[in-house]
C-alpha cells in the first residue's frame, strides 16, 4: 500500500483541511518549549559567544581567546587527553552494558525484569560526588582492592590505582553503564520475537541471528545511548577532578581553571564553544552514518 | 456536636483560617525580631555556625553568606549582583587592589578597628593600603609550606625545600593545586624572592615545578590534597600548612608541618566592606566582632580550615594555641615571604605554565 493512499482516499493537505484554530493550536502548544529553550539555551549560548570573542582586560574585540587553544600545546592536550578518555570510556560502557541489557531482557523472567533494573540504576540514587568519592576509597593505596591483593599475597606493594586516567574511566563506566543498559534494555523489549523466529525457519543459528538481526536493529539505542555517554562524559568536571587527580587536565577542568582566580570567562566560553563544535560534529557523525534518528 | 461544625468543609475552613492567622503572625514575629540582613560572600571557614550565631544573636541580624572560590569567581558574583546586594566581602589580602580598582570598596575607619594589635607582618599594607586609605583588613593567615606526617618521613627531612624533589620520596608526595603559593615555593627552592618575581624567572620556576611534579602522586584542591595527607596515600603536601594539619590534630596527631630553611610562602585573607553597601554600620559591626579576641578565635578554628588568627589576642584556648604553634610565631613570619603578586601578564603566563606542569607526564 502506498504511503500516499488513506483506506482509498487521498491524506488531506494539512494547510486547506485545518481550521484556523488547528493551524495555531501546534504553535500555541510548542511556545513553552521554544520559549525555555530561548531563554536557557539560545540567549545564554549567545551571550557565551559574544564573550568569547572579548579580551579579558580591557573587553575589545579579539580572537586571540580561540587562537590561544590552537597555540598552547597545553589547551591542546587537554581536547586530546578528554577525546582519548571519552572513547574509552564509551567503548568500555557499550562492551559492558549490551550484554548485561541482553540478560536482563532475555535471560531474566518478566516477573522479576522490574526488580532486576532496579537493582542496575540503584547506584543511580547516590550522589554522583559521593560515588565519585567511594571509587577513590576503593581505589585508595589502602583501599578496598589493594588491601586484598596485596592480603591475599598477589602483589608485595599497593599499586597506584586512585589519581589516574584508570581510575576516572572506572568512575565514567559505573556511572554510563547503567544508562546505557537502559536505553539498550528498552530497545531489546521492542524488538518483535518474530524476527527470530524468522531468522530460525530460514536455518540461522543464534549467532547469525544475533549478528545479522538483532545487534543490527538494535544499534539505534545503542548510538543513543552512545552519543549520550560521550556528550556527558567529555563535558564532565566532578569525576576526574575527584579520581583523576590533577595528573592530567581535561577540557572542563581547563575551562574551570580559567575562572577562579582570574576570573577569565572569555577564555573558559572559547575553550567551551570548541568544546560544544566537538560534540557537534561527535552528534553530526553518528547521523550521519548511523541513522541515529531512527532510534 | 453541631451539623455545621461536623461539615468536614467548615472544619478545613476553620483550620485554613487558624492557619493562615498563625503564619501571619509568625512572618510579623521574624519580620520584627530580624530587623535586618547582613549579605556575605565569603570562604568556607565563615560559614561555621559557631563563628556567625554570636553575632547574629548579640545584634539581631541574620549573616547571609555565599560561598565562593578564587577572586575571579568572588568578583564575577558582585558583577552579576545588583549595587549594594552585598555588605562584606573575605578577599586575599594581595587582591584588594583588584577590587579597590573596580570601585568596589569602601575604605575602613582604622580608628574603630584593632590595628594595633595585628602582628605587624600580616598588616599587609602593600595591598591593602591604596592612596593612604585602608581598604582591607587581614583576619586570618598561614603559610604555604610543607605539611607531612610525622611518622612516615623523615621530620629532619623537612627543614629542606629540596627533599620535595628527592628520589627519596617519589610518589609520597602531593602537591596543593594552586599555582601561586606553590610557584612561590618554588621560587624559594631555588633561591629567588617571591615578591622579585619576573617573567625571566619562569624557565627556573618551570623547571623546578616539573621536578615536583615527577615527585608527585597527585595535585589536589584543598579536600583532595588533606584527604590524601590524612588518609596515608600519600606522606608529604606541598603547599600544606597548618591549614591542613591543624583541624585534623586530634584525629591524627602525626600531621605537622615545618617551615624550611629556604622560608614559606605567607598566605593572608582579609575582610572588606562593599562602598555599595545598604547597611554599612552592621557591616562595620561584622567586621569589629570577626577581629575581636572572641570572634578570631572561633574563625582561627573553624570547622572548615583551622589557620591563624591575625589579632595578637585571639581568645584560644593553650591546646589550641600548641596546634596552630602560636608562640612559634615570631621566628615563622621573620622566614615567611609574601604571597607572589604578579601583574595581570605575569599571572597569566603562571597560569599557563602550571597548565604545563599539571599535563606532563
Amino acid at each position: 500500500m502506498s504511503t500516499a493512499e488513506n483506506n482509498g482516499r487521498p491524506w488531506p493537505r494539512a494547510g486547506r483541511a485545518l481550521p484556523r484554530a488547528g493551524r495555531t493550536l501546534p504553535w500555541v502548544l510548542v511556545t513553552p518549549a521554544l520559549g525555555w529553550t530561548l531563554l536557557f539555551f539560545v540567549l545564554p549560548f549567545a551571550a557565551m559567544g559574544l564573550s568569547s570573542l572579548t579580551a579579558h582586560e580591557g573587553g575589545g574585540f579579539t580572537l586571540s581567546n580561540y587562537s590561544q587553544f590552537f597555540t598552547n600545546p597545553s589547551y591542546w592536550q587537554a581536547m586530546v587527553n578528554s577525546l582519548q578518555v571519552t572513547v574509552i570510556v564509551t567503548v568500555v560502557s557499550v562492551l559492558l552494558a549490551y550484554p548485561f541489557a541482553w540478560i536482563l531482557a532475555e535471560q531474566v523472567p518478566e516477573r522479576w525484569q522490574r526488580l532486576a533494573l532496579m537493582l542496575a540504576v540503584l547506584p543511580f540514587w547516590t550522589s554522583y560526588v559521593v560515588r565519585s568519592y567511594s571509587w577513590l576509597l576503593v581505589l585508595a593505596q589502602n583501599g578496598v582492592i589493594n588491601r586484598a591483593l596485596t592480603g591475599s599475597g598477589l602483589i608485595s606493594e599497593p599499586l597506584q590505582l586512585a589519581n589516574t586516567r584508570l581510575a576516572t574511566a572506572t568512575g565514567f563506566v559505573h556511572f554510563f553503564v547503567m544508562l546505557l543498559t537502559l536505553t539498550i534494555f528498552a530497545n531489546l523489549k521492542q524488538l518483535s520475537p518474530s524476527y527470530r523466529k524468522a531468522a530460525a525457519d530460514l536455518g540461522a543459528g543464534p549467532v547469525r541471528t544475533f549478528l545479522h538481526v538483532i545487534l543490527p536493529l538494535t544499534l539505534p539505542g545503542i548510538m543513543v545511548g552512545a552519543f549520550l555517554t560521550f556528550v556527558l562524559c567529555i563535558g564532565d568536571y566532578i569525576t576526574p577532578q575527584i579520581l583523576g587527580g590533577n595528573n592530567e587536565l581535561l577540557m572542563p577542568q581547563l575551562v574551570m581553571m580559567q575562572i577562579g582566580r582570574r576570573g577569565d570567562f572569555p577564555l573558559a566560553s572559547a575553550l567551551s564553544i570548541i568544546l560544544m563544535a566537538v560534540v557537534t560534529v561527535a552528534y553530526l557523525a553518528c547521523a550521519r552514518w548511523l541513522k541515529i534518528e531512527r532510534a | 456536636m453541631s451539623v455545621r461544625s461536623a461539615n468536614p468543609l467548615s472544619v478545613l475552613k476553620r483550620h485554613l483560617h487558624a492557619a493562615c492567622a498563625a503564619t501571619a503572625l509568625l512572618l510579623a514575629a521574624c519580620g520584627i525580631a530580624q530587623t535586618a540582613d547582613l549579605n556575605a560572600l565569603i570562604w568556607c571557614d565563615h560559614s561555621d555556625p559557631a563563628l556567625l550565631q554570636p553575632f547574629e544573636t548579640a545584634n539581631n541580624v541574620k549573616v547571609n553568606v555565599k560561598e565562593f572560590e578564587g577572586t575571579g569567581a568572588g568578583l564575577a558574583i558582585v558583577e552579576q549582583s545588583q549595587p549594594g546586594d552585598w555588605d562584606v566581602m573575605v578577599i586575599d589580602s594581595i587582591d584588594v587592589p583588584r577590587g579597590v580598582e573596580k570601585g568596589l570598596f569602601e575604605p575602613l575607619p582604622e580608628d574603630k578597628l584593632p590595628f594595633a594589635d595585628l602582628f605587624p607582618q600580616v598588616k599587609m599594607d602593600k595591598s591593602t593600603m591604596i592612596d593612604g586609605k585602608r581598604y582591607g583588613i587581614t583576619e586570618k593567615f598561614g603559610y604555604n609550606t610543607i605539611g607531612f606526617n610525622k611518622t612516615k618521613v623523615d621530620p629532619a627531612d623537612m627543614q629542606s625545600l629540596a627533599s620535595l624533589t628527592s628520589d627519596k620520596y617519589k610518589g609520597k608526595v602531593a602537591i596543593y593545586d594552586y599555582y601561586l603559593p606553590v610557584i612561590g615555593m618554588a621560587a624559594l627552592a631555588i633561591g629567588k624572592k617571591t615578591a622579585d618575581l619576573t617573567e625571566t624567572d619562569l624557565p627556573a620556576l618551570k623547571e623546578e615545578l616539573l621536578k615536583m611534579k615527577a615527585n608527585a602522586k597527585l595535585v589536589g584542591e584543598v579536600t583532595a590534597s588533606q584527604t590524601a595527607l590524612a588518609t596515608g596515600e600519600v606522606d608529604i603536601l606541598v603547599g600544606g600548612g597548618e591549614w591542613v594539619t591543624a583541624g585534623l590534630a586530634k584525629e591524627n596527631p602525626a600531621l605537622d608541618f615545618s617551615i624550611p630553611k629556604e622560608g614559606a610562602v605567607l598566605w593572608s585573607q582579609s575582610l572588606a566592606m562593599f562602598k555599595d553597601s545598604k547597611n554599612k554600620d552592621m557591616a562595620l559591626k561584622f567586621i569589629q566582632y570577626i577581629l575581636s579576641p572572641e570572634g578570631q578565635a572561633r574563625l582561627a578554628t573553624s570547622s572548615c580550615y583551622w589557620g591563624m588568627p591575625s589579632n595578637t589576642k585571639a581568645a584560644l584556648t593553650d591546646d589550641q594555641k600548641k596546634v596552630l604553634r602560636f608562640d612559634e610565631q615570631p621566628g615563622f613570619l621573620a622566614r615567611a615571604q609574601a604571597y607572589p603578586a604578579p601583574n595581570a601578564d605575569l599571572d597569566k603566563k603562571m597560569q599557563d605554565m602550571w597548565t604545563e606542569m599539571l599535563q606532563a607526564k
